[in-house]
């Protein structure tokens, strides 16, 4: 049983979870994912380390509610425990001086560049981050990430805060500026964005790291669920991954691949609710 | 009784669940001898002097004495006969390949069908989880610390063979559960789950620890258990788990599968009682499975129960040589899997949304013998066929998993992956022990129990001598 010492809402259906579990905390590098289940009966479901602190022995989650595992998830409470959690997963970012890296976050995406953006202020970059939502409601740790970072852009696709617009506008202007000369770019989110990002980059030919999302199931390389094409070859996202050279990823197979249970995702939601479990939240 | 008499007895048949019932539901096929055929069974073997069937059982079980208990009505003696060489009879009894292991070798072949040892041991455990207690003072504590890497068949022998000499054990489990495949691939029709489960509660009230949710290599490494950690060695056996794919166009449309997949969503993650059980599992209309192991019988099983009709398997050799256990294949038949055999996939079709529709293959004939002695399959010109089918689950073997090795650099590995052992089972790192699958490649049960038995042993040497350098130099 893995405790949950602090538990509050980041924005509407995003939940950020401080989670005991002193082992990971102690191995976590920016790029490391965890697998978790709930409880008894539930699915295991890969989960960013989003922030981990060594002397307390606890690692940070930030979960969207999207189906049955994640609103379970975003139902615990502080002093709550979570059934299982192993990691840290996949291997950690690679992480040296590019001169000014960006950092590109959609939606929960966010999570995934925090310790990303860390680990690279540290290693003397220069850090850029442009973080995007809907709306205001939905941009995500923009102060954690300010407190890091040198410039942060937040971005709403409805213009009521921030950048009026895509993040890839803004990811644009800033490849744009000769001023910024961006040495990399590091991208999570929704797979249409990160594919966006690449087609970006590609011509400019700026090296671009995008950290993929594929159902996962054991997380150990051993179902092969995980799979992703790059360039031609089949990776183990869970193992060889999550991430990958963004300009040779197959980001259409990977969308189509995320639709398998589509709808029993739906009727799993639906057996949750009929149990009455995620009456907490509305 | 006379051997003439013992010779009369025709070997008794396992009752089973009737196939059509059987085919709609996940609970055991085989249901156990009854006391009296299980007598009648014991009565047929010949008490050879110089029995063969014993040197073709890896862990050497005494496979006459414990029959003969048997015989005698003695089940306790059968008993302590079989855990004196073998720590999980019920598992073994009930998934080794009896027809290329013990049973092949019995004098009784050549002139009719071998004594059932498979049957008559399965029935002893059985017999034994029920009744037996376990005897004995526990064993004085050694002070020493075993860490054991993986909590397979290969992982929970030696963890109890090092119990019971005393030592300290813990076993570091990747899963939330332990088991290996016994709980993520072998399905609850062929060895119910609570069997593992029964044996796993044996070991901890001997006293070994698990410690699941840990991957050796990434939430903690060898050398942290040889330092901070206070273990004096460890022994690895986790498993050669990493699924390999056919290669071929169309592998990634939705409804294709490893068979370890497809196995683990439906066993470790109880898929077959979705929405009960979140983790879903396609079911379809019509299933494919690719292979002829024990991996493709229990795939093509399940996707049967999960009402697939038909559940087709394609396999590239003949049924003579699928690899899977005789009774296996026995079994699908008569649940009504479709064998297409001499067939091999060249691509998986998909429809414009992005499923699959039907695999494409291609018929083959048996040429000369390859390197394993099996007839090479070549493919026939312009005999191409479709198969139709929504899912389609690749049962074409596994590799050894890179985690621990790639973040082990000091670990011997042969050019496949595979560690490296001596004769101890050491490995190239002092005090690092491996067994299993890990060393040999997929290989059985029964070899990485005796594999974790032979370590346990070497290991408790290895300590010993470390205790007695030790002595001499505080001397
Ligand atoms: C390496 C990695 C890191 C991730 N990090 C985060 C994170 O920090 N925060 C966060 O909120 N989400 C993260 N995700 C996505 C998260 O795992 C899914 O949202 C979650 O599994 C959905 O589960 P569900 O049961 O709530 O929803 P479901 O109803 O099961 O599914 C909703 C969506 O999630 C996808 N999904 C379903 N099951 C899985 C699975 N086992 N693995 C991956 N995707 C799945 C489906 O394709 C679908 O689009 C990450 C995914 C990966 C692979
Ligand atoms: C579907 C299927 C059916 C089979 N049927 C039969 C049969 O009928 N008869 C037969 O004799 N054999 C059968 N086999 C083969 C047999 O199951 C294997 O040979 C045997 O399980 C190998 O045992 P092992 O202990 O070496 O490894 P495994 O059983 O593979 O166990 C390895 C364990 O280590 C864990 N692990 C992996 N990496 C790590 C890590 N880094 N840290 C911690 N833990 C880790 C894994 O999660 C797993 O629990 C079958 C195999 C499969 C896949
Ligand atoms: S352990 Fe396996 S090979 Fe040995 S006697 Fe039992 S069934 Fe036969
Ligand atoms: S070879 Fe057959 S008949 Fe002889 S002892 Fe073994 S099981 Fe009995
Ligand atoms: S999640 Fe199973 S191999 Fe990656």
């Amino acid at each position: 049983m893995f405790l949950i010492r602090e538990a509050r809402w980041l924005a509407k259906d995003v939940r950020w979870l401080v989670v005991e579990s002193p082992r990971i905390a102690a191995r976590h590098r920016a790029g490391h994912f965890v697998i978790v289940r709930p409880v008894e009966n539930s699915e295991r479901i890969p989960l960013t380390v989003a922030d981990a602190d060594r002397v307390g022995g606890t690692i940070t989650l930030v979960v969207q509610r999207v189906g049955a595992t994640t609103t379970r998830l975003c139902a615990l409470e502080r002093g709550d425990s979570i059934l299982d959690v192993v990691g840290p997963l996949g291997k950690p970012t690679e992480i040296r001086n590019f001169g000014h890296a960006v950092l590109v976050g959609g939606g929960v995406g966010t999570a995934v560049i925090h310790p990303q953006a860390i680990a690279l202020k540290q290693a003397g970059n220069r850090v850029s981050a442009i973080i995007g939502g809907r709306s205001r409601d939905y941009v995500i740790l923009e102060e954690e990430l300010s407190a890091v970072c040198d410039a942060v852009y937040p971005c709403t696709d409805d213009g009521s805060y921030g950048y009026a617009g895509l993040v890839t506008g803004k990811l644009a202007e800033l490849i744009g500026d000769s001023a910024e000369q961006v040495g990399v770019v590091l991208t999570a989110g929704p797979v249409a964005m990160m594919k966006a990002v690449a087609a970006l980059t590609r011509t400019p030919g700026i090296p671009t790291i995008a950290s993929l999302n594929p159902i996962m199931v054991d997380g150990t390389g051993m179902c092969g669920g995980c799979r992703v094409m790059i360039e031609g070859t089949m990776m183990f996202a869970c193992v060889d991954g999550p991430e990958f050279d963004a300009h040779k990823v197959d980001f259409d197979e990977l969308n189509n691949r995320l639709r398998a249970y589509r709808a029993q995702e739906k009727a799993s939601l639906e057996h949750l609710c009929r149990l009455g479990l995620n009456r907490s939240m509305d | 009784m006379k051997p003439a008499e013992r010779m009369k007895i025709p070997r008794q048949s396992m009752p089973e669940q009737e196939a059509g019932e059987r085919a709609r539901n996940f609970q055991e096929v085989n249901t156990g001898l009854a006391r009296e055929a299980a007598r009648l069974e014991a009565q047929r073997c010949l008490r050879c002097k110089n029995a063969k069937c014993i040197a073709g059982c890896p862990v050497g079980i005494d496979i006459p004495a414990f029959i003969e208990a048997v015989a005698e009505g003695d089940l306790d003696k059968a008993a302590a006969v079989l855990y004196e060489a073998n720590a999980l009879p019920g598992i073994t009894g009930r998934v080794c390949p009896q027809e290329t292991q013990c049973e092949v070798r019995c004098i009784r072949v050549g002139k009719g069908e071998p004594v059932a040892i498979g049957y008559l041991e399965r029935f002893v455990a059985d017999w034994a989880r029920e009744s037996r207690k376990e005897g004995g003072a526990p064993p004085r504590p050694t002070g020493k610390n075993v860490a054991v890497v993986g909590g397979g068949p290969a992982g929970l022998t030696c963890a109890g063979e090092l119990a019971k000499k005393g030592h300290s054990v813990t076993i570091f489990e990747a899963l939330h559960k332990v088991g290996g495949v016994l709980v993520y691939g072998i399905p609850e029709f062929r060895l119910p789950k609570s069997i593992i489960s029964q044996e796993v509660a044996g070991l901890e009230a001997l006293g070994v620890r698990i410690v699941c949710n840990t991957v050796v290599g990434q939430t903690v490494t060898i050398d942290e258990l040889l330092g901070a950690e206070g273990f004096d060695v460890v022994f690895i056996a986790n498993g050669a788990g990493l699924p390999v794919f056919l290669g071929i166009p169309g592998e990634n449309l939705l409804g294709v599968y490893s068979a370890n997949e497809y196995l683990t969503r439906v066993n470790l993650m109880g898929a077959f009682s979705f929405p009960a059980c979140e983790t879903p599992v396609l079911s379809s209309a019509e299933a494919v499975v690719v292979g002829g192991g024990n991996t493709a019988m229990d795939a093509v099983r399940t996707a049967r129960r999960l009402g697939a009709d038909p559940a087709t398997l394609v396999y590239r050799r003949s049924r003579e040589e699928m690899p899977a256990r005789i009774e296996e294949v026995k079994h699908a038949e008569q649940e009504g899997v479709q064998f297409q055999m001499l067939a091999n996939p060249v691509e998986i079709l998909g429809d414009e949304d992005g499923w699959v529709r039907a695999v494409r293959c291609v018929r083959m004939e048996l040429g000369e013998p390859d390197e394993s002695g099996r007839r090479r399959p070549i493919a026939v010109a312009d005999s191409e066929f479709e198969v139709p089918c929504q899912v389609l689950i690749e049962a074409v073997g596994t590799r050894a998993n890179p985690v621990l090795t790639q973040t082990t650099p000091d670990l011997a590995t042969n050019r496949w992956g595979y560690i490296e052992i001596d004769d101890n089972h050491m490995t190239s790192i002092r005090g690092v022990f491996a067994g299993g699958d890990i060393v040999r490649g997929a290989a059985t049960v029964i070899l990485a129990m005796g594999d974790g038995k032979q370590a346990a042993e070497a290991i408790d040497r290895y300590l010993a001598g470390k205790r007695a350098s030790m002595a001499d130099e505080t001397a």
